[in-house]
């Protein structure tokens, strides 16, 4: 004979069985070396590799080494200004996009390149750029220039490839909002006399904000722990905070120190996503005044906002 | 009226412009390679087309494909494990209440937004710390780690949509657990299900940096032997394979248009 459970119970044994696999998995692989990496960074490093179990500040002190410094600031910088060209490029891209009578299409020709590996789309920029890569050998042969530029290993070729790569992660969740707004507003606006540009601004960029601030987060986050671009792209001036960890945890072997920075980038991240969740919550507040959403419902939908720019009309 | 009459003649609008140029931006360097992939010379002069570096690609570069073999072994066996978990955290938080549901919740959506690099150490110096060789195993662990959130979140988007009285019906019509789940629940959820493994399969076919920290001697990827080939620089070989590489792309992103298509004109 079946045991009865009540209700209450039922459904507590139920959603376990259900939600508990992954909860499990996450836990192990996921919040367990976390809070591994946290661990670390407090700790002495081991003379090879590992970390000594002795509580210290020692990492957190190396950090202020000049060199490692000046990386920081140029990681600040890097991702500061390929981040903006890349919103100010998806912005108009989006609203052209969304206007647009061949969305479907766009979006493919959008997420082709996105979906594409890689390191492919990095060695394709190796392939142009290069000493005697593409544009040098056609600059050449025009007889405009003797010898190669150097077009490559060096800052901006780094911000070039992030522009590239990082364009469409801004373009998708943009284009999503402004797919939502309501374009007759803006002829509205037109009528009363705004023009094009004020309108523009005044109508439709405080309804796309939460858009704009998605973008700006799915591109920075990544962007600020960049390691291939800066790798394959950049010179020795201009390695980013994810080299140095990579660095440290493979060459060095300073594991407490590559700890310490992860948890630069990681509070770096939760910083962009909370300013994010307040963004949409705010607009939602502003625009319906109605009930709060709990922040991990924001959460999740800036997120399906963000992966949803597949052609799923 | 004058604005009409203007309007017929009017110049492409300024988005639409900056649109075009982004789209030639992001697809330049990918024709310039498939371009010279057919260059029978090695360097930039053109010198007739040829095929010698897909035949060199394909019969002369027997890492190549073990490396393929690893990859295809990788993203299915970590994208049916992902969505098998994934699914059925999505039933389970989306209709019980249960304890731990909102640690679940939050730390499913966390991997999405770390870098990279940080998910990559974390698992490097975890799987260091419990003594666990690194090797394809381990590349399995961390590629089903990042596929769960997105297998979390389509299926969850797709409960949003799903009207929890069907199930209710079913167990006042006395359907066993078992009934409801295979019989009501599943069908309900398959496409977003299908869709979500094609997407994983796509992201671990894809992914390099993670790759790179948990995989050990004789585990590369497909992405780890493109890597060790671009090391060495520029090479013909590379943009045949560049170019075999974003046909699968382009393959795939039309497949998952279809599909889309017909799942939302199932539903």
């Amino acid at each position: 004979m079946r045991r009865v459970l009540k209700p209450r119970q039922r459904e507590q044994l139920l959603g376990s069985t259900y939600g508990w696999p992954m909860g499990v998995w996450f836990t192990l692989f996921f919040t367990v070396p976390l809070a591994i990496i946290i661990a670390y960074s407090f700790m002495k490093r081991g003379l090879y590799g590992g970390v000594e179990f002795e509580l210290t500040l020692n990492a957190y002190r190396e950090m202020f080494n000049p060199s490692f410094a000046m990386v920081l600031v140029r990681t600040i910088y890097i991702s500061i200004v390929s981040t903006f060209l890349c919103i100010i490029l998806a912005i108009p891209c989006g609203y052209a996009m969304a206007r647009s009578k061949y969305q479907t299409f766009l979006l493919l020709l959008i997420i082709i390149p996105f979906w594409t590996n890689s390191l492919i789309r990095i060695y394709a920029w190796i392939f142009v750029l290069s000493t005697e890569g593409l544009v040098n050998t056609l600059l050449i042969k025009l007889g405009i220039i003797n010898e190669g530029l150097k077009l490559i290993y060096n800052n901006t070729s780094v911000i070039l490839v992030l522009v590239y790569m990082y364009l469409p992660f801004a373009i998708l969740p943009l284009f999503t909002t402004i797919d939502k707004f309501d374009f007759s507003l803006l002829d509205a606006a037109r009528d009363l006399g705004a023009t094009k540009f004020t309108s523009l601004k005044k109508v439709m960029m405080p309804n796309i904000r939460s858009g704009i601030a998605t973008a700006f987060i799915f591109t920075f986050i990544p962007i600020f722990g960049a390691y291939t671009v800066p790798l394959l792209v950049g010179g020795k001036d201009s390695t980013m905070i994810g080299n140095i960890i990579v660095d440290q945890v493979s060459k060095t072997r300073n594991w407490p120190l590559a700890s310490a920075f992860s948890m630069i980038l990681t509070f770096a991240s939760l910083i962009g996503v909370f300013w994010m969740l307040y963004t949409g919550k705010r607009e939602q507040q502003l625009q319906k005044g109605g009930p709060r959403k709990p922040a991990q419902q924001t959460l999740e939908q800036n997120v399906k906002a963000h992966h949803s720019g597949r052609p799923n009309k | 009226m004058r604005q009409l009459s203007k309007s017929k003649f009017k110049l492409p609008p300024f988005s639409t412009v900056v649109l075009v140029f982004s789209i030639i931006f992001l697809f330049i360097p990918l024709f310039v390679v498939t371009f010279f992939s057919l260059n029978s010379a090695k360097g930039m002069q053109w010198e007739g087309a040829s095929l010698i570096w897909y035949k060199k690609l394909i019969f002369d570069s027997p890492s190549l494909w073990v490396a393929f073999k690893n990859s295809l072994i990788i993203a299915f066996s970590s994208s049916v494990t992902a969505v098998l978990i994934g699914a059925l955290a999505a039933v389970g938080i989306k209709w019980y209440r249960f304890h731990g549901k909102t640690y679940i919740t939050t730390v499913s959506y966390l991997p999405m937004v770390l870098p990279e690099v940080i998910i990559g150490i974390s698992m490097l110096i975890f799987f260091s710390a419990v003594k666990i060789k690194l090797g394809m195993f381990t590349i399995f662990v961390a590629h089903t780690t990042f596929n769960l959130p997105f297998v979390f979140m389509l299926v969850s988007a797709r409960l949003d949509e799903f009207d929890f009285s069907t199930v209710e019906a079913a167990r006042d019509l006395g359907a066993t657990e078992r009934q409801t789940l295979l019989k009501v629940i599943i069908p309900s959820i398959i496409p977003a299900v299908l869709s979500g493994l094609l997407m994983c399969i796509t992201m671990s076919l894809e992914d390099f940096v993670i790759t790179f920290f948990v995989s050990g001697p004789g585990s590369g990827t497909l992405p780890l032997y493109v890597y060790s080939m671009i090391r060495y620089g520029v090479s013909p070989v590379i943009n045949a394979l560049s170019f075999v590489m974003i046909m699968g792309t382009m393959i795939i992103a039309f497949i998952f248009r279809n599909f889309l298509k017909s799942v939302a004109a199932s539903s």
